[in-house]
C-alpha cells in the first residue's frame, strides 16, 4: 500500500464527521530525510529555529511551538550486535483520550472531526498547562522571551486545513519514500498488522504496531521495528485520575461559578505570572509537574 | 564519464529509475541514494518490496545502509580490489553469462600478443614522460584487417584470458586484505551479486560521487562495468549501471560540453593534431558504429554557431573554434593552477562556489587573490565572491576587482533541465525575478551582444569568430529574459532554408543545409511549437498503490514514453537492444525490446536503441544486428577498453594511503596527477595516521551556498562535524558533540565530533585502520549557518582520465580542539 | 492507454491533491466544522522541476496574481509522484521564507569592488555588463593565441576562465559554450569536475 489509489486519493467523507482517520508511519522505510519536517514548516508558515544539539543527526532536541514534526534518531546494535539506526517521526499523536485536551482550561483544545485533535489559537491563552499533560511532549507553548505576552500553545494539527479540503498533511505528501501513510484510521491498521507480519516472518521479531489501542487509540500509528521503549515511545500511557478530576470536576464548577471568560482570565493570570517571575526561560524545559501527570 | 563511455558508448546512466524496481539485486558502492538523491530510493525500495536484495559498501553506515539488507564497511578507495574480487569469483564460480560476454562484447577478441601487465604496469609505461605508449594495446586482425577472434574464449590472447589472469590474483583474502571486509562478507556478497550472471536476473550498481572522485575514479567505473557485462546486466531490465549524478543540470552542462575537452554532444574539442576538419573528424570518429555520421552533426554545429559565415570552402569555419595545446589539459583545477602561474587573469565564475566547493581549499582562495578581475553571478552572497572577507585575508592588499551579478531563482525562470537518467524536463517560471535579479541565460546574452558591438568595428582574423558569431536571442516581449525557445529550437537543430526544426538527429546533413546545437538534443523541438520536454503524459498506473511496473506481455509502458525527453531520441533505456537474445528474442524476465519478424522491425516498450537492421545482418554503418553497444565498434560493448592509466582497471592505492599496494610493487596510479604548487602538501601516515573520506547530507547540497541560505534546511543541519568511531573516539579522549580539530597536509578545520557506531576500524589482515568521515557542506560566511571548510583538507590529486580530485579518501589527524 | 495521473485518478473516482481543491470545493459546507478557505485555494498551479539533484522531481508553484504562496512536489511527475526530499520542500526559500516574507540573504542589486577596497559599493546593472565586456575583451586581446609555432590557427584566449554551471538551464549552458568558444577560451568547466 503506498500512497497513490487507496491514499493519496483518499479523503474523509465530508458528510460524515465522526469517521476516524489517522497517519500511519512505517519507520521501516523511513530514511530520516526530514522533508516531513521541512514541508510541515512551508505549509504552517512556521518559523525555522537553529537549535540542533551537537553530536547527532536530530534537527531539534524536541518538539516545539513552531516545529510540529520532528525526525528521532536511535542508534544502535541489535540482539546480534549488528548496526541499527532508528528513525521516528514524531508529533502529535491526537489522542483519543489526550491529556492536553483534559488539561486544557479555555477548550482551546478539543477533539475536533475525524479524531484530530483540535488548537483553536484564538482560545488559547498560552498556560502551558497542555505541556506537561502530554505523555508524548507532543505540544509547546512558545517560550521566547520576546513574545512572552502573546505566547501560545503550538503542536500538529494533522493538516486539517489540508485534509478537510481533499488534500494529503503536507508531510505525507512530500515523504520520499511513502512511509507515511494517511487514511482512514480502521483501514491503516489492517495494513499495519499485515506488514508487521510481514516483517516477522522476514526475522524482525520484535516488529509491532503502536497506536491502536494507547490512550483510547491514537490517530498517529507506527509500524516499530523494535519495541516502543526503544524509539522512548511510553508503554500503556495512561491519564492520572488527577488530570481528569480537574477537566471534569473542577473546571465546570470554576466557570459555573466565575463565567468562562473571567475563568480563563484568572488561569492567565497565573499562567503569565509563573512566565514573568522566571519560570521558563527560553530553551528551558518545563519542571514536568507531578500534580498533573502521573 | 568517460568510465561509462569507454565501456559502453555513452558517457551517461544506463538505466531509467523506472527500471530500477526489476533488479534482483542493488548494489550502492559510491553511492548513498538515501541521502543524496532521496526521491530515487523511493524507486529503489520498491525494488526491495519485490523481494531485491539490497546491500551497501560504504565505509560508513549511512540512511541508506539503514534501509539495505547487507552493509559492507570497507577502505575507501579499495573499490577495484572488491569489484576485481567479484570478477574473479564470478569466472571462477563459473558465474558469468556467457552468451552474452561472447556476442556482445569484445571479450573473445585477440589482443596484441606484446601486451604485457607486469608489478602494476601495462605494457608501454614511459617511467620518463610518465606516459604509456599504447601500441600493445591493440588488437589482433588477419589478413584482410578484420578482427581476430575466439568465441571459445580459450586462446590465451582473448581478453577474456587476460581479465581471467589479472583478476585471478584478486582472491577473497586478498580482497579482505585490502579492503578490510571480512572473507565471509565478502563471499557472501559475491555469491548474491554473482546469482545475477544468467539470463532472467539482473543486478544493478548505483555510484555517485563515492567513485568518482578518485586519481582511479574512472577505472573503477570501467571496473563495474566490466563485472555488468560478464554477467550480462547492462541493457537489460533491472540492470545497468545508475550514475547518480550530482547537481540538477549536472548532465545537460556535460551534454552541452560546458568542459574543457568537449563540444556539445560529445563530438571533442579539436585539438593541434586536428589541423582540418577532415582531419579533427577522421581522428576522433569510432568506425564501424554510428559514429561514422559525425560529420552530420559537427558540420550542423557549425552552422548553428557561425551561420552563413560557415561554408564549405572555409571548412564549415571550423578554425574559429580554439585548438587545445598538444596535451595541455584546461580542468577545473588547471584554472587555478594557471591563476597561479601568472596565466589566467579573468574568472567568470555562475552558481557556482570554488572556494568551499574545491578541493585544497587554501590553494583556490590563494590563486583567487591573484585574479585581476572575477565576475559573481549568483543569489547568494558566498566565499568565492567574499573571498577578500575570509579570515587571513588583507582585503587591502588584493587587487582583484569584482563584479556581483544578481541571478534569478530557479523559480523565477523558464527553462529546462536534463536530470540523471537523460530526461530533458521543461520547468515553467513561476514569479518574475525578484528584485533586479536576472536569468544567468540574460546574462550571457548581453555580454554576448555587448562583445559583438566591441568587435563590430574590428577586421582582425582572429575577431572573426565574434563578429560572425550567430547571436540574436533577445525575447520578442521581454527585455529582462532571453528567448529561451529560440535557444531549445537551435539545440534541436532546424532546417538552414526553411527556418523549421528538424524532427530528430536523423534528418541532419554534413553539406551545411542544416544546424544543430547539440545533436544528442534533436528530437526535443521536432516542430515549430512542440516542446517535448515540456511533454506530460505518463504512463497509466497499473498497480494499486499508484506507480506502473513492467509487465511480462509489454504492455505497459513503465517507462513514460510520453513524458518529457530523453536524448537520445527519447530512449529510456540505453543498449536495450541487449534486453533479447542474439536472435532478437527477448531473454529478460520482462521485455524491452525485440525483433518483431512480422513487421520486420525492432520494436519494444523502449524506443528501440539499434539500428534497423536484422540479427544476423550487418548494418552499412558497420554495425550488426546482433551486438547491441551501437556507439562502440561492430556494437560491442568494450570489456577491453584503453584509457590513459590502462586498458583494464587494476587496483591501485590512493596517493595518500596508510599501506603499500599489497598486489603490485606500483603502489599509486603511476601517471596520477598532482601540481607542485607550494599549496599542494602531501602527507604520510606517521603524522596523519587515519583515513578520511569527505561525503555530502540530505539535507545540504555542495557547498552549501543552495541550502544553508534556506532556513529550514539551515535548521535541519545546522553544524559541520566529522563522524568517529567509538574505538578511535576512547583512544583520542573525544566525546560526542566535543570540539575537535581534523588536520591533513594542507590544513585544518575545528568541527564538532559525532562519536558513532556507524563508522568502525577496519580490519585489513593484521593492521587496523581507523577512518573518519567529513562532510563538506559548510562555509565560513554564506548562509544563515557557517562552519569550517572541509575542503581546506582534500588534496589536489586528480584522475588522469578526467582530471577529478581525490576528495574521497586522504590522510588526516583528529584530536580535541 | 496513456492518461495523465489526475485523469486517471478521477477516472477511478478519486482525486489527487491538487485538482481536489476545486473538485470538492461545494461539498466543503457539508463539514460539521467551519473551514477558512486555504490560501491555495484557486491558485495558478505552474509545473517546474527541483534545482537541487539530479533526480529531477516535479514541483509546482501555487501563484496567485504574481504572488508565490506555496510549492509542493507535482503528482503527476512519474519520477517523484508528488514527494520533495528536505532540500525540494524547501525551495520557496530561495524566493521568500514565508508568504510575503523574500528570503533576507538573497542579493538583488549588483556590486562592485574596486581592487583594494574592504567593502562592496553598489553599481547599475547595466553599467557593470558594460565594464564586464570591456574586461573580457581586453583580457581576450592581450592573451589571444592565434596560431601556433607551425602558424597553425589555434584560436586560444589563454587569459579568460569561466566556471559553471551545473546549476543552469540546457539553455544557458549552450550559450555559455556557445559564446566561450566563440571567444577562444579554453578554460571551461563546470561541476562535473569536482
Amino acid at each position: 500500500m503506498g500512497r497513490t489509489a487507496t491514499l493519496a486519493a483518499w479523503r474523509p467523507d465530508p458528510g460524515n464527521p465522526k469517521q476516524q482517520v489517522a497517519m500511519l508511519v512505517d519507520t521501516t522505510e523511513c530514511i530520516g530525510c526530514k522533508a516531513c519536517e521541512v514541508a510541515c514548516k512551508q505549509w504552517n508558515q512556521n518559523e525555522y529555529r537553529i537549535n540542533q544539539e551537537l553530536g547527532t543527526y536530530q534537527s531539534h532536541p524536541s518538539l516545539d511551538a513552531q516545529t510540529w514534526t520532528l525526525i528521532k534518531f536511535i542508534e544502535r546494535e541489535d540482539e546480534d550486535g549488528v548496526n541499527q539506526w532508528l528513525m521516528q517521526k514524531h508529533n502529535c499523536m491526537h489522542c483519543s483520550e489526550a491529556g492536553c485536551v483534559t488539561a486544557c482550561p479555555t477548550d482551546a483544545l478539543h477533539y475536533g472531526d475525524y479524531g484530530v485533535v483540535t488548537l483553536d489559537q484564538e482560545k488559547c491563552i498560552g498556560c502551558a498547562y497542555c505541556e506537561p499533560a502530554c505523555p508524548f511532549d507532543a505540544i509547546h507553548v512558545d517560550k521566547s522571551a520576546f513574545r512572552q505576552t502573546a505566547q501560545k500553545a503550538g503542536k500538529c494539527t494533522l493538516c486539517f486545513d489540508r485534509i478537510s479540503n481533499a488534500m494529503q498533511p503536507a508531510c505525507v505528501s512530500t515523504c520520499p519514500t511513502d512511509c507515511i501513510k494517511y487514511g482512514d484510521r480502521g483501514e491503516l491498521l489492517k495494513w499495519a498488522y499485515a506488514r508487521v507480519e510481514q516483517l516477522k516472518a522476514m526475522g524482525y521479531a520484535n516488529a509491532n504496531v503502536y497506536g491502536d489501542k494507547e490512550l483510547g487509540g491514537l490517530h498517529e500509528l507506527y509500524v516499530l521495528l523494535e519495541k516502543p521503549e526503544v524509539y522512548g515511545l511510553p508503554v500503556n500511557p495512561t491519564l492520572s485520575k488527577r488530570l481528569t478530576f480537574w477537566k471534569y470536576g473542577l473546571q465546570p464548577v470554576g466557570k459555573a461559578i466565575l463565567g468562562a471568560a473571567l475563568f480563563g482570565m484568572v488561569i492567565n493570570w497565573f499562567a503569565a505570572r509563573r512566565t514573568f517571575k522566571g519560570g521558563h526561560g527560553p530553551g528551558e524545559e518545563a519542571e514536568a509537574p507531578a500534580s498533573l501527570h502521573d | 564519464m568517460p568510465g561509462l563511455g569507454t565501456s559502453f558508448g555513452r558517457g551517461a546512466m544506463t538505466t531509467s529509475f523506472w527500471d530500477i524496481p526489476n533488479a534482483d539485486v542493488v548494489v550502492f558502492m559510491g553511492s548513498n541514494a538515501a541521502e543524496n538523491h532521496p526521491i530515487s530510493f523511493k524507486w529503489f525500495l520498491r525494488a526491495k518490496q519485490k523481494g531485491a536484495k539490497i546491500i551497501v559498501v560504504d565505509p560508513r553506515f549511512t540512511r541508506t545502509a539503514s534501509k539495505a539488507d547487507m552493509w559492507l564497511p570497507f577502505r575507501s578507495g579499495s573499490d577495484i580490489a572488491v569489484l576485481g574480487g567479484l570478477i574473479n569469483y564470478a569466472i571462477t564460480h563459473n558465474k558469468i553469462h556467457r552468451d552474452y560476454v561472447v556476442k556482445y562484447t569484445n571479450a573473445s577478441l585477440l589482443v596484441n600478443p606484446n601486451f604485457k601487465f607486469e608489478e602494476g604496469l601495462f605494457s608501454g609505461w614511459d617511467a620518463q614522460t610518465k606516459k604509456y605508449n599504447q601500441a600493445t594495446w591493440s588488437f589482433q586482425t588477419g589478413p584482410d584487417g578484420a578482427l581476430l577472434r575466439d568465441d571459445t574464449l580459450t586462446n590465451p590472447a582473448t581478453v577474456y584470458q587476460h581479465i581471467k589472469r589479472i583478476y585471478g590474483e584478486y582472491t577473497s583474502e586478498r580482497v579482505s586484505e585490502i579492503s578490510g571486509i571480512s572473507v565471509e562478507d565478502f563471499n557472501k556478497f559475491a555469491e548474491i551479486v554473482t546469482s545475477t550472471g544468467q539470463a532472467g536476473k539482473s543486478a544493478v550498481f548505483a555510484y555517485a560521487m563515492g567513485w568518482t572522485q578518485h586519481t582511479k575514479g574512472v577505472q573503477n567505473i570501467r571496473c563495474s562495468t566490466l563485472l555488468q557485462m560478464l554477467l550480462g546486466n547492462v541493457g537489460v531490465p533491472g540492470g545497468g549501471i545508475a550514475a547518480l549524478r550530482g547537481h540538477a543540470n549536472v548532465q545537460g552542462a556535460t551534454d552541452l560540453a560546458v568542459l574543457y575537452h568537449d563540444l556539445p554532444g560529445y563530438l571533442g574539442q579539436p585539438t593541434e593534431a586536428h589541423k582540418t576538419l577532415a582531419e579533427f573528424l577522421d581522428k576522433t570518429t569510432t568506425k564501424q558504429s554510428y559514429w561514422i555520421n559525425k560529420p552530420k552533426f559537427m558540420v550542423s554545429l557549425l552552422k548553428a554557431w557561425y551561420g552563413k559565415a560557415a561554408t564549405k570552402a572555409n571548412d564549415f569555419a571550423y578554425d574559429y573554434i580554439p585548438k587545445m595545446a598538444g596535451n595541455a589539459t584546461y580542468s577545473h583545477y588547471d584554472i587555478f593552477q594557471s591563476v597561479l602561474d601568472g596565466k589566467v587573469e579573468g574568472l567568470l565564475c555562475m552558481g557556482q562556489n570554488p572556494a568551499v566547493g574545491s578541493a585544497n581549499a587554501k590553494k583556490v582562495h590563494a590563486a583567487l587573490a591573484k585574479l585581476k578581475w572575477l565576475v559573481h553571478v549568483d543569489l547568494f552572497d558566498n566565499e568565492t565572491g567574499e573571498f577578500w572577507k575570509l579570515d587571513g585575508m588583507d582585503a587591502s592588499a588584493i587587487d582583484t576587482e569584482i563584479f556581483f551579478l544578481p541571478a534569478a531563482g530557479p523559480l523565477e525562470k523558464e527553462g529546462s533541465f536534463t536530470n540523471s537518467h537523460r530526461l530533458l524536463q521543461w520547468k515553467h517560471k513561476a514569479i518574475e525575478p525578484l528584485g533586479e535579479s536576472r536569468s544567468d541565460g540574460w546574462y550571457i546574452n548581453e555580454l554576448g551582444k555587448r562583445l559583438k558591438k566591441l568587435y563590430a568595428s574590428s577586421t582582425a582574423a582572429k575577431d572573426a569568430p565574434i563578429r560572425d558569431l550567430v547571436w540574436e536571442y533577445d525575447h520578442p516581449e521581454h527585455p529582462d529574459d532571453f528567448d529561451h525557445l529560440k535557444v531549445l529550437k537551435e539545440i534541436n537543430g532546424y532546417d538552414m532554408t526553411t527556418g523549421k526544426p528538424v524532427a530528430g538527429f536523423g534528418a541532419l546533413k554534413d553539406d551545411g543545409t542544416t544546424a544543430c546545437g547539440c545533436w544528442i538534443y534533436s528530437g526535443v523541438y521536432p516542430e515549430e511549437g512542440v516542446n517535448k520536454a515540456d511533454a506530460r503524459k505518463r504512463g497509466a498506473p497499473n498497480r494499486e498503490d499508484g506507480w506502473t511496473e513492467a509487465k511480462k506481455d509489454g504492455s505497459a509502458d513503465y517507462l513514460h514514453l510520453g513524458w518529457a525527453f530523453a536524448w537520445p531520441a527519447n530512449r529510456r533505456i540505453l543498449y536495450n537492444r541487449a534486453s533479447a537474445d542474439p536472435q532478437g528474442k527477448t531473454w529478460g524476465k520482462v521485455p524491452l525490446v525485440w525483433w518483431d519478424d512480422a513487421g520486420k522491425k525492432w520494436a519494444g516498450c523502449d524506443v528501440p536503441d539499434m539500428l534497423p537492421v536484422e540479427p544476423g545482418k550487418v548494418h552499412a554503418a558497420g554495425v550488426p544486428g546482433d551486438t547491441p553497444f551501437i556507439m562502440k565498434a561492430q556494437g560491442m560493448g568494450g570489456i577491453w577498453g584503453p584509457l590513459a592509466d590502462g586498458p583494464l582497471p587494476v587496483h591501485y592505492e590512493p596517493v595518500e594511503s596508510p599501506i603499500q599496494n599489497p598486489l603490485y610493487k606500483q603502489s599509486t596510479v603511476p601517471n596520477a596527477r598532482t601540481f607542485g604548487s607550494e599549496h599542494d602538501k602531501f602527507g604520510t601516515t606517521a603524522e596523519f595516521p587515519y583515513v578520511v573520506t569527505t561525503y555530502r547530507l540530505t539535507e545540504h547540497q555542495t557547498s552549501g551556498v543552495m541550502t544553508r541560505t534556506l532556513g529550514f534546511l539551515a535548521e535541519a543541519f545546522a553544524r559541520p562535524f566529522v563522524e568517529i568511531s567509538r574505538e578511535l573516539a576512547q583512544e583520542q579522549g573525544i566525546r560526542n558533540g566535543g570540539l575537535v580539530e581534523v588536520s591533513s597536509a594542507r590544513g585544518k578545520v575545528k568541527v564538532q565530533a559525532m562519536v558513532t557506531n556507524r563508522v568502525k576500524p577496519l580490519k585489513m589482515g593484521a593492521k587496523l585502520v581507523h577512518v573518519i568521515g567529513l562532510p563538506i557542506h559548510w562555509g565560513p560566511k554564506s548562509g544563515h549557518v557557517q562552519g569550517d571548510i572541509a575542503n581546506t583538507l582534500t588534496p589536489q590529486a586528480i584522475d588522469v582520465n578526467v582530471q577529478i580530485q581525490e576528495s574521497k579518501v586522504f590522510l588526516g589527524n583528529v584530536k580535541k580542539a | 492507454m496513456q492518461v495523465n495521473r489526475r485523469e486517471f485518478l478521477k477516472l477511478s473516482g478519486v482525486s489527487a491533491a491538487g485538482a481536489a481543491v476545486v473538485l470538492f470545493a461545494d461539498e466543503r459546507k457539508a463539514l460539521a466544522q467551519d473551514l477558512k478557505e486555504h490560501r491555495i485555494t484557486k491558485a495558478k498551479e505552474v509545473p517546474t522541476v527541483c534545482p537541487h539533484c539530479s533526480v529531477g522531481c516535479g514541483m509546482i508553484a501555487y501563484v496567485k496574481e504574481g504572488e508565490l504562496l506555496q510549492l509542493e512536489g507535482n503528482p503527476d511527475s512519474p519520477i517523484s509522484e508528488g514527494s520533495l526530499c528536505p532540500k525540494g520542500a524547501a525551495s520557496m526559500q530561495f524566493a521568500y521564507d514565508a508568504v510575503g516574507k523574500a528570503n533576507p540573504l538573497r542579493q538583488l542589486k549588483a556590486k562592485y569592488r574596486k581592487p583594494g577596497a574592504t567593502a562592496w559599493e553598489e553599481i547599475d546593472l547595466e553599467k557593470a555588463l558594460d565594464m564586464i565586456a570591456e574586461r573580457v575583451k581586453e583580457t581576450r586581446d592581450k592573451s589571444f593565441v592565434a596560431t601556433n609555432k607551425d602558424g597553425l590557427t589555434v584560436n586560444r584566449n589563454e587569459g579568460l576562465a569561466h566556471l559553471g554551471s551545473a546549476c543552469i538551464d540546457n539553455e544557458e549552458c549552450y550559450l555559455v559554450t556557445k559564446l566561450m568558444r566563440s571567444l577562444g577560451v579554453v578554460y571551461l568547466e563546470h561541476h562535473a569536475r569536482i
